[in-house]
C-alpha cells in the first residue's frame, strides 16, 4: 500500500449559507488515479477548488503527505498540487503558449519575477509531455479548444506538482482530442507517478480510466470504490437518479453503461 | 535581447520629450538657455524655473497615472478600468475639496493636509467600487463601470455641496483644481509626487508575476500559487495612495491611465515585465506632450491639461467599448 498523498477528512463547504459539500472524506494514495463522478451540482468542481484552495473558508481537514494543508502557503501548495480548470471560451488569453506555460512556474520565481534555474528544463519537459511544443509561439486565442486544453495541462505540469487536479478535462473536446488528453494523463500517472484526480460526469470515461472512483451526490460522498466495481445498477441509480443498461464490449471485454432514462 | 529592443527607444524618446517640451511655448527659448542655469537671463529662468519643472511634474504624474491604470486593468481584468472610470480620481477630488474647504494646513509625514485628504478619498472610492463588485461576485465591465459611475456621481455631488457652502475664493480654487493643471513653479511639486510614484513603481515591479496571472483569472492565479486576496489588497492600497497624491497636486487628469497602457499593450504585448516599463515611459511622455499642446494651442491662453486629455480620452473610451473582442483577457466586454 502506497502512502497517502491526500487525506480528506470531513470537508464541508458552504457559500452564503448554501451547503455545497458536506463531510466529504477520502484517502487518496500516492500514484493513484481517481475519477470524481456525480450529477450536475453534486459539488465535484467545488471539491477540486477547495483542495486547490481557490475556495477558502471550508471546514474539515486535508492532509498533504501527512502534513496539514493549512501549514502550506499558497505558493508552497502550488509546488505540490496543480489544477486544470474546465475548458471554456473564457480562456482565450492574449499570451503565447510559451509565455503561458512559463507562468506555470510562478511558484518558483524569485523577487521581481526573476526566473528559477530549473525553469527552462521544467517548461521544455512539460511542453513535450503534453505535446504542445509545435504551438510554442502561437497565441492562446488562435488555438482550437482541444489544443488549448493540452496547453493548460502543459502549464499545470510545469508547476512540477505531484498531485494533479483536473476539472472535466475532456469536456467539449472532439474524439481525437479526448483520446489525446486521456493518453497524456495516463502517461503522467504511469511514467511520472503523479496522483491524478479528475472530475467527470461520464461514467464510461471513469470506467475506462480505471483506478478509484469517488461518487458525489448533493455534496456528500454517495459511493467510493474501484472503477471496475462501478458497473452496478443499484450504485449508479443511487448516484445519478437515472436508470442504466449495461453493454459488454465484445472487443475489449469492458462493461459499458448506456443511460436509460429517469429512475422510477 | 530582442524582446527588449523597444526599451532604449522608449527611454530615449521619453527623455527627449521632457527635454524638448520646455523649448516650445508662447515665448520660444533658444537652446543655449540650457547652459545658463543660474543667470538672470529671462530665457534661462523660464526654462529652469517654470517649464522644465512643469515638464517633470507632467512626466511623473503621467507615468504614475498610466501605471495605476495598468494595475487596475490587470486586477479587474478589464481594459476600461482606470483611476478615472473607477471613481478613484473623484474620490481623491472629494478628499482634496474637503481639505481646501476646511483649510487643513497641517502637514502630516511631510505631506500637506490636502494630499492626505485626497489619498483617503481615493482609498474610500476604490474600496466602495471593489466592495460592490465583490458583493455581486461580478467583475464584468457593466458592474464595474456602473459602480464607478455611481461613485463618481456621489462624490461629484458632495463636491458641489462643499462648493455651495464655501465662499467664492474656496469655490474657485476647487473648481480650477478639478479641471486638472500642471502650472507649478519650481521643482517642489514634482519632488513631492516622485517618492509616491517611485514607491508604487517598485511595488508593481515586485508584483509583475502576480499581475500577469491575475489577468488570466483569479482562480487560475490562485492555482499557480498567488495569494490573491493579499496581493490585490496591497496593490489597491499602494496604487490608490499614488493616485491620491498625484490628484492632490495636479487635479484629476483623466484618461491617461486608459490610453497609455492600452497603446503599450499593442506595442510590447501583455507581459507585465515589459508592459510596466513601457507604460511608465510612454505615460510620462504622453502627459508632457498633452500639456505642451494644452499650453500652446490657444496661446497666450492656457488650456487646463485635464480638459485636453478628456477630449482625447472620450472617443478612445468609446472605441475600446465598441471594438469587437478578440480575446478574453483585458477586453472591454
Amino acid at each position: 500500500m502506497a502512502e497517502t498523498a491526500l487525506a480528506i477528512e470531513s470537508l464541508s463547504f458552504a457559500i452564503r449559507g448554501h451547503t455545497i459539500l458536506r463531510n466529504v472524506s477520502a484517502s487518496i494514495a500516492a500514484g493513484e488515479t481517481w475519477s470524481v463522478i456525480g450529477p450536475n451540482g453534486a459539488g465535484k468542481s467545488t471539491l477540486l477548488k477547495c483542495l486547490m484552495r481557490i475556495h477558502t473558508g471550508w471546514t474539515g481537514r486535508v492532509r498533504l503527505d501527512g502534513c496539514d494543508m493549512s501549514r502550506y502557503s499558497q505558493r508552497q501548495l502550488a509546488r505540490r498540487v496543480a489544477y486544470v480548470p474546465q475548458p471554456g471560451e473564457n480562456q482565450r488569453f492574449p499570451y503565447t503558449v510559451g509565455e503561458f506555460v512559463r507562468m506555470g512556474r510562478y511558484a518558483y520565481s524569485g523577487p521581481f519575477g526573476t526566473a528559477h534555474s530549473g525553469d527552462r528544463a521544467a517548461i521544455a519537459a512539460a511542453m513535450k509531455q503534453a505535446d504542445v511544443e509545435r504551438f510554442a509561439d502561437r497565441t492562446l486565442h488562435t488555438l482550437s479548444g482541444g489544443e488549448r486544453q493540452k496547453v493548460f495541462i502543459a502549464a499545470a505540469l510545469a508547476q512540477g506538482a505531484d498531485v494533479l487536479l483536473l476539472d472535466e478535462p475532456t469536456a467539449f473536446l472532439d474524439y481525437r482530442h479526448q483520446a489525446e488528453v486521456a493518453e497524456i494523463l495516463h502517461s503522467i500517472n504511469r511514467i511520472a507517478g503523479a496522483t491524478v484526480l479528475s472530475v467527470t460526469h461520464d461514467v464510461n470515461a471513469a470506467m475506462l480510466t480505471g483506478g478509484q472512483v469517488l461518487a458525489l451526490r448533493d455534496g456528500a460522498v454517495a459511493w467510493t470504490g474501484p472503477a471496475d466495481a462501478l458497473a452496478c445498477e443499484e450504485t449508479l441509480e443511487r448516484v445519478f437518479g437515472a436508470s442504466f443498461r449495461f453493454l459488454d464490449d465484445p472487443v475489449t471485454g469492458l462493461r459499458l453503461v448506456a443511460p436509460q432514462g429517469v429512475a422510477p | 535581447m530582442k524582446r527588449y529592443a523597444w526599451l532604449p527607444i522608449f527611454l530615449l524618446g521619453s527623455c527627449a520629450v521632457v527635454l524638448c517640451a520646455p523649448f516650445i511655448g508662447d515665448r520660444p527659448i533658444s537652446w543655449d538657455a540650457l547652459f545658463r542655469i543660474r543667470s538672470n537671463d529671462p530665457d534661462a529662468q523660464i526654462f529652469w524655473d517654470i517649464r522644465l519643472p512643469r515638464a517633470c511634474l507632467a512626466w511623473v504624474a503621467g507615468a504614475g497615472l498610466a501605471a495605476a491604470g495598468m494595475a487596475f486593468q490587470a486586477m479587474f481584468r478589464n481594459a476600461l478600468a482606470t483611476p478615472f472610470t473607477l471613481g478613484v480620481a473623484s474620490g481623491a477630488s472629494f478628499g482634496a475639496a474637503i481639505g481646501v474647504r476646511l483649510g487643513i494646513g497641517a502637514a502630516f509625514l511631510g505631506l500637506s493636509g490636502v494630499s492626505v485628504a485626497a489619498m483617503a478619498g481615493a482609498l474610500l472610492a476604490i474600496s466602495i467600487v471593489y466592495g460592490l463588485t465583490r458583493l455581486k461576485r461580478d467583475c464584468s465591465a457593466g458592474t464595474m463601470l456602473l459602480a464607478g459611475v455611481a461613485v463618481n456621481f456621489f462624490f461629484s455631488s458632495l463636491i458641489l455641496l462643499i462648493q455651495y457652502t464655501g465662499d467664492v475664493y474656496d469655490t474657485f480654487r476647487i473648481l480650477r483644481w478639478i479641471m486638472g493643471g500642471l502650472h507649478m513653479i519650481g521643482f517642489e511639486a514634482p519632488l513631492r509626487a516622485l517618492p509616491f510614484v517611485a514607491a508604487g513603481t517598485v511595488l508593481l515591479a515586485a508584483f509583475v508575476g502576480e499581475l500577469n496571472l491575475l489577468t488570466v483569472g483569479e482562480e487560475l492565479a490562485a492555482s499557480r500559487g498567488v495569494a490573491v486576496g493579499r496581493t490585490k489588497t496591497l496593490v489597491f492600497l499602494v496604487v490608490s495612495a499614488m493616485v491620491g497624491v498625484i490628484v492632490s497636486i495636479c487635479g484629476p487628469i483623466g484618461f491617461v491611465g486608459l490610453m497609455c497602457p492600452h497603446i503599450c499593450r499593442l506595442l510590447v504585448g501583455p507581459d507585465h515585465r515589459r508592459l510596466l516599463p513601457a507604460t511608465l515611459l510612454f505615460g510620462g511622455a504622453f502627459l508632457v506632450v498633452c500639456d505642451t499642446i494644452a499650453r500652446t494651442a490657444f496661446a497666450p491662453t492656457e488650456l487646463p491639461v485635464g480638459i485636453f486629455t478628456s477630449l482625447l480620452g472620450g472617443p478612445f473610451f468609446l472605441w475600446l467599448l465598441l471594438k469587437p473582442r478578440r480575446d478574453a483577457a483585458l477586453s472591454a466586454g
